[in-house]
């Protein structure tokens, strides 16, 4: 077992090391080949790490070597394999290895192929640090890791320049790049600072250790450390206020948007949220899990407001993973753990094949984006237009897909928990979800034939991409039947992610879920009818409603961008050009100079000295032979 | 009059000045080894003088390896004088700038 927990953390590793030998090199197809392949690999000893969890329930728990040993910190090389930690090893390797075939095909024209692979492999790696470790600090270098690879892969077309888009403003890759990585570190403060109050009350970091101490903490230093971490969270997360990198992100390569959105990124932040369920569920921090849970909600709803006018096909996708994640939240927050765990992986895979769908909606349209240009595209493209549309009806929520069992538990566990308006809330954004997403598919694959008229000549993408996909259209469709066996298994784990609805609400479940599948079928109804339609009926773009004063709102997502702009960006770049020109240059700055100017002065005078003549030399000597004797003399007087 | 410590340190410091301006004021660089010697035998002077009042004979030995010190350093120092006399034909030092800076 332990070899497997080896091999499925480290053959991602070695793959990224095989890729960075040719990264220099043009493109070779055996690299990304061998990526896939050694991605592959981990995938199957996660899953066979998984199944003998299932079969035997013994937790794998491994220490590799002694890591960091001063004083009384010790923290070890260590990694666990519990049933937290193997869905999301499974979930993230499944992910990565279609997302590694499907790059096969979708960098195939890109000049830095062997480049691309290695920070994806990389990315995945950092990834399973973060999830497999038995101790905050390692999972805090996968964090650091998973950060420093999105940075490197959103950036990763580097060279391109801002564009200003109509739907758009100025965006280049490296901008986001940036953005992502500022707005991640800020949170990663608060992160470590939750470390350190954790590491400072109970003196040991690895997670069994701390979560045992629990109890023993007072009300403050819960609190304060349940509120640090979740700061973390929010900012891998990207909950609202740190979500604007989040869409911004797109500029990267499709591949790229796939992983982070539904394996290697975001979940992170979920994901950290489950892992400390125990400090979670303590009574001292409900407030702080109510927080969670409202937070969860909002941005669930937030998200999915600005999504329904988003024009851009990749943006839409990144607003409802960022609605989903708040979904995931919510389940947290209000304490159902393995529900939050559940929809991550339910999401994850039909997330990934929609950002896949959507990236060969690029790849056809030359990189174009903007759903306004498309329509009718399912003529041309069948095979992405039927996953689109598996993953959409998975993301609306209807019956039987994955999408539907995992959101209606959350949803069911607002309402258990009475929380009403969360509840709420959380219907009616079920319902704003059917509609974007099937907006989006309807403007891009069904409707009027628009882009034909501006002269693109789209084309399904490459078969072996398709039948990489398949898994994903699979799980996306079949995940939630096993939601039972699921509760059955992460149930082993304790009694913090135990969560049961209640008598009432389990008499009341079916007409919930109706309400539910009311809500998805109206939203998907109400696109058909505006945007599906051809013909005379076909939608157009009216001045009047995006002239109007909500669209305007949510189209300039609700000007929290132009807010950061203006309040902090523009003040930050003003103080920093005043600290330039006033302390930096003439206080800093002036005084390296002038002490410089003063070696080279005293320098420049005393060069008569050397005069080469040793009587001189002599002469010099004696004079400072008596300086000597004269100081210790008057040193000797005075002491 | 009888011949104290301080009758040995006075001749000394004589001693020791007289090298001193030998070597401040010489141009012959000869010269200047025989003012080092001066002065390296003023100090030996006054190494055997305060010896022998204090009873002690570290300084009688002091004085012995002084002595020996020296000798090499006129066997080296001579040596490399006959070298650069052959070499610039002068042991002035005004000759013998070619360290100017």
């Amino acid at each position: 077992m332990e070899n497997l927990v080896y091999i499925a953390l480290f053959a991602p590793f070695i793959g990224s090391l095989f890729a960075a030998l040719f990264g220099m090199s043009e493109r070779k197809i055996f690299v990304g080949i061998v990526g896939s392949l050694f991605i592959g690999l981990s995938f199957v000893a996660s899953a066979t790490l998984a199944f003998n969890l299932y079969t035997t329930g013994t937790v794998v728990h491994v220490t590799m070597m002694d890591w960091i040993n001063a004083g009384d910190l010790n923290i070890p090389f260590g990694f666990v394999v519990d049933q937290i930690s193997v869905t999301m090893m499974t979930v993230v390797t499944l992910v990565s290895t279609v997302v590694h075939i499907y790059a096969i095909g979708y960098m195939d024209h890109d000049k830095s192929f062997n480049r691309f692979f290695s920070y994806l492999s990389a990315f995945v790696f950092s990834m399973m640090i973060l999830v497999m470790s038995d101790n905050f600090a390692g999972l805090f270098i996968g964090w650091e890791g998973v950060g420093v690879c999105s940075w490197l892969l959103v950036g990763f077309w580097y060279h391109k320049p801002d564009q200003t888009r109509e739907e758009n403003p100025s965006i280049s890759p490296s901008w986001a790049a940036n953005e992502a990585f500022i707005m991640n570190r800020i949170a990663d403060l608060g992160m470590l600072i939750g470390i350190f109050i954790l590491y400072w009350n109970t003196g040991s970091l690895q997670y069994d250790e701390v979560f045992a101490q629990l109890p023993y903490l007072g009300e403050t230093v819960l609190v304060t450390a349940a509120i640090a971490l979740f700061i973390g969270a929010m900012g891998k997360s990207a909950q609202f206020p740190l979500h604007t990198w989040l869409t911004d992100a797109m500029e990267g390569p499709t591949p790229v948007s796939a992983l982070i959105h539904a394996a290697t990124m975001v979940t992170a932040g979920v994901f950290l949220v489950i892992r400390s369920n125990p400090l979670y569920s303590m009574e001292e921090v409900a407030g702080v899990s109510f927080f969670i849970a409202s937070l969860g909600t909002f941005v669930a709803f937030y998200a999915a407001s600005m999504a329904l006018v988003e024009r851009d096909l990749k943006r839409i996708i990144a607003y409802s993973t960022l609605s989903q994640l708040g979904y995931m939240f919510a389940a947290a927050g209000l304490g159902a753990y393995w529900i939050a765990l559940f929809h991550l992986a339910a999401h994850a895979f039909f997330k990934a094949l929609l950002f896949l769908g959507g990236g060969n909606v690029m790849h056809a349209m030359h990189d174009e984006l903007d759903l306004f240009k498309m329509g009718a595209l399912r003529k041309k493209m069948r095979g992405t237009w039927i996953y689109m549309t598996i993953a959409s009806v998975a993301l609306a929520g209807l019956p039987p897909l994955a999408g539907f069992w995992s959101k209606d538990a959350i949803i069911e566990t607002a309402f258990n928990e009475h929380t009403y308006i969360l509840w709420a809330m959380l219907v009616i954004t079920a319902g704003m979800t059917a509609f974007y997403s099937f907006r989006q598919v309807f403007l891009s694959f069904h409707g009027e034939d628009r882009h034909t008229p501006l002269g693109f000549h789209p084309h399904e993408m490459y078969k072996f991409v398709l039948v990489a996909m398949s898994p994903l259209a699979v799980l996306a469709v079949i995940t939630g039947w096993f939601m039972g066996s699921y509760k059955a298994f992460i149930y082993k784990i304790g009694e913090t992610v135990q969560y049961e609805m209640s008598d009432h609400t389990h008499h009341l479940a079916t007409y919930l879920g109706l309400i539910v599948i009311f809500f998805a079928i109206s939203g998907i109804a109400y696109a058909y009818y505006k945007y599906a339609r051809t013909g005379e009926n076909a939608w157009q773009r009216s001045e009047k409603v995006e002239n109007g004063f909500f669209y305007k709102l949510l189209a300039n997502q609700y000007y929290v961008p132009k807010f950061y702009e203006e309040f902090i960006t523009k003040p930050y770049m003003m103080i920093s050009e005043k600290f330039w020109t006033q302390v930096d240059l003439k206080i800093v700055d002036a005084t390296v100079d002038n002490i410089a100017k003063f070696l080279y002065g005293s320098g420049d005078k005393t060069r008569s000295m050397q005069t080469g003549n040793l009587s001189n030399y002599l002469n010099w000597m004696a004079v400072g032979a008596v300086l000597l004797l004269v100081i210790a003399a008057i040193s000797a007087m005075i002491g | 009059m009888m011949i104290g410590l301080s009758h040995y340190l006075i001749v000394s410091a004589i001693l020791f000045s007289i090298g001193l301006v030998g070597v401040l004021r010489r141009r012959n660089l000869l010269m200047l080894f025989f003012a080092t010697e001066v002065m390296l035998n003023a100090v030996n002077i006054a190494f055997a003088a305060i010896s022998h009042y204090y009873n002690d004979l570290t300084g009688q030995m002091f004085a012995f390896f002084i002595i020996a010190i020296a000798a090499s350093e006129v066997a080296v120092g001579l040596g490399i004088l006959i070298v650069l006399y052959k070499k610039y034909g002068s042991l002035d030092l005004d000759d013998l700038a070619s360290m100017r800076g």
